[in-house]
């Protein structure tokens, strides 16, 4: 089973700002970025993250090769229940969907 | 007008290339500008208004900055100061400056610019209609404004000006926008401000938009038509791709960026290379709007005490989330009965390290860990309650089994005592923007001599 972190340079994930999340995926090439944005579902994307597939803003950013992926952040930066200060470790969970 | 703006680092207490700052000193900037902090590493900098950094760090990189802005004989101005740039961030920030300026014997002219907020203030703006949520945004209220420990404006590129314009040597800024510190004299000047916005957002963390990122030293040159940016490490280069890539960092939109009064669309700009290591950008537009600037701010939500003990027994790996949930119940009938304490007045979390602890509940990988951490958090309305709730919890973390019918366990605690006072958990309280009729309005200035 492919993954997308399978077929991509790198998934990275970071806060923007405290309430949201962006998500960039580096495909590297042209010919990976024309296969990886005809694959990659935003819904699927969006159940990952546990969302309604409206909230994920997409971008798709041909002259750089890559995806990028923004989300209301799961939880909101330093809450209580808040597990990932910086928000980096979301991008596995992307790196490690099938597609 | 061109406008040279030298750029030491991404941010005051990382580190920075000396001899590539040297190079931009030769290169004789107009300005040296540095960010001094984000809220990145979360709301505790805001909330209790100190700085994350080393005050030895920030003090020795400070000094050399400040060297090199004697040498330069231009204007010196650091963003957001002290992490958050709160009321008291800044003046940690000046009083280091001092202290330098006094050990290297030099008379300076420092400017403070202000940006904490009285409750007041952003109370009287929610009743005028003048505050704005931004999505998604906490609900607030005049008393959760007034709970706040810490409200701060990001400033923009006028208020910046402003002080800049104070003739200060030095300016020492509150919170202001990344980007503002960089833009403020280029737009001053009159270059293009579409270029001075867009290469103000890629030279705010430093050499990061180049191919060397951890070099520091950037040297933006503004103009009429746009902006030239390069890195000054030796060996370290900007492409278009190194360059044009840099607005994805932090940003949930990549094209559009709001500043006050108005935002940076990048969707026009073309990125050229005019050498192996220098990057030409044209035709990024500045789009006028309302003046509004964005409200940052932090309260205490609860105080905390954690504690963590090791589970290594292979039957309790396996089992581990079976245990901390019959352990929980256990627990939170324990402290209903003996501390009289109902379970929703304060937080109880175990969380399993090595199982889930990063991802919780949208962790999709299993697997079999060699031990399981067990960080049991817990949250109440005051210090004492957590304590006392750490106290009557730690025998039972340390001992209590899987199941009734089996000798008493012992797990591993790695220190004494176990649990650990973390003090005020502090929460990000808003994500709004409040309107100005005049940018200073919401803003301090105050210059100050210092040195010998």
């Amino acid at each position: 089973m492919t993954t997308l972190g399978d077929r991509v340079l790198k998934v990275r994930s970071k806060n923007a700002g405290p309430f949201w999340l962006t998500v960039d995926v580096f495909c590297g090439d042209a010919a990976t970025y024309a296969d990886v944005v005809a694959r990659l579902r935003t819904d699927r994307v969006a159940a990952v993250f546990a969302l309604p597939t409206q909230m994920v803003r997409r971008f798709d950013i041909a002259d750089l090769h890559v995806i990028k992926l923004s989300v209301p952040r799961p939880v909101v930066q330093g809450a209580a229940n808040d597990r990932d200060m910086h928000g980096a470790q979301w991008a596995h969970l992307l790196a490690e969907m099938p597609i | 007008m061109t406008t040279r703006v030298l750029v030491p680092s991404g941010v005051l207490g990382l580190g920075f290339d000396r001899a590539a700052l040297a190079r931009g000193v030769a290169r004789a900037p107009d300005i040296i500008a540095i960010d001094g902090g984000s809220t990145d590493s979360g709301p505790f900098s805001l909330g209790a208004g100190q700085s994350k950094y080393a005050r030895a760090a920030t003090k020795s990189e400070w000094r050399d900055i400040m060297a090199a802005r004697a040498q330069a004989g231009v204007p010196l101005v650091i963003g957001t100061a002290g992490t958050s740039g709160t009321d008291a961030c800044v003046d940690w920030m000046f009083d280091i400056t001092a202290e330098i300026a006094a050990e290297s014997g030099t008379r300076l002219r420092v400017a403070r610019l202000y940006s904490s907020q009285p409750a007041e203030r952003v109370v009287q703006a929610l009743s005028a209609g003048r505050l704005r949520a931004l999505t998604p945004a906490p609900d607030i209220s005049t008393e959760g404004l007034h709970a706040m420990s810490n409200i701060v404006a990001l400033a923009g590129a006028e208020q910046v000006q402003a002080a800049l314009a104070t003739g200060a040597d030095i300016v020492i800024c509150g919170r202001t926008t990344d980007t503002a510190i960089i833009a403020a004299l280029p737009l001053a000047r009159g270059d293009h401000p579409g270029g001075a916005w867009h290469g103000a957002k890629i030279a705010e963390c430093g050499a990061l938009c180049s191919t060397n990122p951890t070099s520091g030293v950037i040297s933006v040159e503004f103009d009429a038509s746009g902006f030239t940016v390069e890195p000054l490490a030796e060996g370290a280069a900007c492409t278009p791709h190194s360059v044009s890539a840099h607005m994805l960092y932090e940003n949930a939109d990549p094209f559009v960026l709001h500043e006050p009064g108005g935002h940076l669309d990048v969707r026009g700009a073309s990125y050229t290379a005019l050498d192996a290591r220098r990057v030409r950008v044209e035709g990024s537009a500045w789009v006028p709007g309302p003046y509004t600037v964005k409200l940052e701010g932090a309260r205490i939500a609860g105080f905390q005490t954690t504690i963590l003990a090791v589970l290594r027994d292979a039957r309790y790996v396996a089992q581990a989330r079976a245990w901390v949930d019959r352990l929980t119940s256990y627990l939170t009938q324990a402290i209903a009965g003996r501390m009289g304490l109902a379970a929703g007045s304060y937080g109880l979390e175990f969380r399993l390290i090595g199982v889930d602890g990063a991802l919780g509940a949208l962790e999709t990988r299993a697997g079999t860990p060699a031990e399981v951490g067990v960080l049991g958090i817990v949250t109440a309305p005051t210090q004492d309650i957590a304590s006392e709730i750490g106290k009557l919890i730690n025998p039972f973390v340390l001992h209590y089994p899987l199941t009734d019918d089996e000798e008493l366990p012992t797990f591993a605690f790695p220190y004494s005592p176990a649990t650990t006072d973390r003090g005020p958990l502090y929460e990000f309280a808003l994500n709004h923007v409040m309107a100005l009729d005049d940018p200073m309005a919401a803003f301090r200035l105050t210059v100050t001599e210092v040195g010998a």
